[in-house]
């Protein structure tokens, strides 16, 4: 199986009780360095998928959390060779496929010749990029295709329907269904109409959905059952690392269970 | 200079350029430009080119627009002989006095442009950036004028050195928010305006203040600055005599320097000269001199020269001068480097420091601190080629710069 494909197999199997597969986010280095594969175990063993966040100096469409868990990893010394190198270096990495989500800056100075290659080796099924639009994305998509591995687009609720029928075709892995306008972290409520529109989304992808931005709570993660494949939980989890609590607890906590 | 280019390439670059093929459908100058935009403001980005397309060469527009130009920002600005300098640098220098524009800067140009474009787009309200203030006042002026509400992001470390215009932007009736993440100057800034804009994509418009960010906007911006250069080539063959040897301009974003520049693109004998800020020194961190120590990537939706580390972190900067004080460069300046056309250099603080007094006492004119490279540029380019004629984009006035210069040019000043 492809690394792109493990990542669609991933979210299935886990969402196939009608519960929502969960993704996992952490900021690779936040709150601590040193226990980078500690976390990326713990939460790698709870959740479904994880989505590693390569910090960026100038992260804009994110919220206050991963602001400032991406300047405290930077502070640091955390960039995207150190990322791969201690992947690589892993004894044992975790059963739930990794993604890495990176602004694209630090993926251009690493050199897309040599990323796909180095992002396989060290065990990455694929990539989001949060400020590469589907019409800038070629370059990457078929560097990123040639070792297998996805590039996830992101479709929001002020997508226009021919748009988001472009965007879920285009995307890998999963579609990442972005909860509402604005960045990430802030809470939100899960009114009928983001139902609808994660209906709308999945209605038109052929890969699974996943809802991200500001899910924090089993109540929203129980209304979106049903509506989408799995949810994305970011900056709720780099807080409990950040606070020194368990994430397995958290993770199980949102399943309900 | 660390971006190879074939010279073959260039010069073909260059060609297109001349012709007006850039920016392309992509919103590119050449390798450079782009739209590279969390997918939240696609849409936006979408309305707001097919809005510039509609309205911004439309005559019922222009006319709107020429109208507020002339009977609210003062157009057209005069065109001043600097005598003084002229007899010290041994030269013929003119000054295209934007300082004289309604709220002291060249900013009035696009914000008025830009605030009419958001009305007929149905904008109910306005976000913008600062840096200096310049363009933040701006703004809160035309949007007073026109009646929408106006939200300025600026850094804490700018709402400190630039006080005098945060008080004026409260007076237009503008909400300040000082921004203390990032480096708290103008990316700080700009990253904060995106996250608002990404909060309201349809109802909020951004004013984005230079020719920098996503497609449309440096296309956007270099057409509403460039009746600086318009205004400048005409005046200096009616009251000069003639075109300019070398045309002058500082560049931070470089929202002056295109919109000086570009209407003398097809002028082979006007030399055109960038001067960016050299800060305390060539270091990584110590200065902004984007094009002459970056490298090209993405930094808030464009491809550009960037100051970026090895691992294409973007740096933070330094420049006396708080609206030079930014890490990326336009799109358009970064073609124009690579392709020859124009020229960039660095003044230091200390140069525009000492060319900021000197025009003070010569010709009694404060200028801006960032004007003031320009200054500094000029004074060098005239020493190295005498008796030729300059015209320098004197892009503000500097009594935003008095805390500043309180503490640099009059310490120790009896």
């Amino acid at each position: 199986m492809l690394p792109r494909e493990e990542v669609v197999a991933a979210i299935r199997s886990a969402s196939a009780g009608g519960q929502p597969a969960l993704v996992g986010f952490l900021t690779a280095g936040f709150p601590r360095k040193e226990d980078f594969a500690a976390h990326l175990a713990a939460v790698g063993a709870a959740a479904d998928v994880v989505e590693i966040g390569v910090p960026f100096s100038d992260p804009m469409a994110d919220g206050m959390t991963i602001q400032r868990s991406s300047r405290s990893a930077l502070g640091q010394g955390v960039s995207l060779r150190w990322i791969l190198e201690t992947l690589a270096g892993l004894e044992s990495r975790p059963r739930a496929p990794l993604l890495l989500m990176s602004y694209l800056n630090p993926l251009l100075a690493y050199g897309l010749e040599r990323l796909p290659a180095a992002a396989r080796k060290a065990g990455v099924g694929g990539f989001i990029v949060p400020d590469l639009p589907f019409e800038e994305s070629d370059e990457l998509r078929a560097a990123l295709g040639a070792e297998g591995l996805a590039l996830v687009q992101m479709v929001t609720p002020v997508t226009p329907p021919s748009r988001l029928a472009v965007l879920c075709s285009a995307s890998e892995g999963f579609v990442y269904a972005v909860t509402m306008t604005g960045t990430t972290g802030k809470s939100v409520a899960v009114p009928d109409g983001v139902l609808a529109y994660m209906d709308r989304v999945r209605a038109v992808s052929p890969v699974p959905v996943c809802a991200g931005f500001g899910i924090r709570s089993a109540e929203q993660v129980a209304r979106m059952a049903g509506h989408v494949d799995g949810v994305v939980v970011g900056s709720a989890l780099v807080e409990v690392l950040e606070r020194g609590e368990d994430p397995a607890a958290f993770l199980r906590a949102l399943r309900g269970t | 200079m660390s971006f190879a280019m074939a010279a073959e390439q260039a010069k073909a670059l260059l060609e297109l350029e001349l012709k007006g093929a850039f920016p392309d459908p992509r919103g590119r100058f050449g390798p450079f430009g782009g739209r590279y935009v969390p997918e939240t403001l696609v849409p936006a980005l979408d309305r707001l080119e097919e809005g510039v397309r509609r309205y911004l060469h439309a005559p019922d527009f222009q006319e709107d627009f020429v109208a507020e130009l002339t009977g609210w920002v003062g157009r057209p600005t005069p065109l001043t002989q600097a005598r003084a300098l002229s007899r010290r640098w041994g030269a013929e220098v003119w000054l295209k006095r934007e300082d004289l524009a309604h709220t002291g800067a060249h900013k009035i140009n696009n914000a008025v442009g830009q605030a009419l474009l958001a009305k007929r787009l149905g904008a109910r309200r306005i976000v913008a950036e600062t840096g200096a203030g310049q363009h933040g006042v701006a703004s809160a002026a035309a949007c007073a004028r026109l009646g929408l509400p106006c939200v300025v992001y600026m850094g804490a470390v700018d709402t400190e050195r630039q006080a005098p215009n945060v008080g004026r932007m409260k007076l237009l009736g503008a909400d300040v928010v000082p921004v203390t993440s990032g480096d708290a100057t103008l990316r700080a800034a700009i990253d904060e305006a995106l996250r608002d804009w990404v909060s309201d994509p349809m109802g909020t418009y951004y004013l984005l203040g230079s020719a920098v960010g996503p497609h449309p906007y440096p296309y956007l911006v270099r057409e509403l600055q460039s009746v600086i250069g318009r205004e400048a080539r005409q005046q200096m063959i009616e009251r000069a005599g003639g075109l300019p040897d070398a045309a002058v301009a500082c560049v931070g974003g470089g929202s002056n320097a295109i919109g000086l520049f570009h209407p003398f693109m097809n002028d082979p004998g006007v030399e055109l000269l960038g001067v960016e800020a050299g800060g305390r020194g060539p270091g990584l961190g110590d200065n902004s001199a984007t094009l002459s120590f970056g490298r090209p990537g993405v930094l808030q939706g464009c491809y550009t020269m960037l100051l970026q580390d090895e691992d294409g972190q973007v740096q933070e900067t330094h420049s006396v001068s708080a609206g030079l004080d930014y890490s990326g460069v336009g799109p358009e300046h970064s073609l124009l480097m690579v392709t020859g056309r124009v020229r960039y250099q660095q003044a230091t603080d200390e140069e525009a420091l000492e060319a900021l007094g000197e025009c003070c006492h010569a010709e009694g004119i404060l200028p801006a601190i960032e004007t003031a490279h320009a200054f500094a540029g000029a004074r060098r380019w005239a020493r190295d080629n005498p008796g030729k004629r300059i015209l320098i984009g004197l892009s503000g006035r500097g009594d935003k710069d008095m805390p500043t210069l309180q503490k640099t040019l009059l310490k120790g000043m009896p």
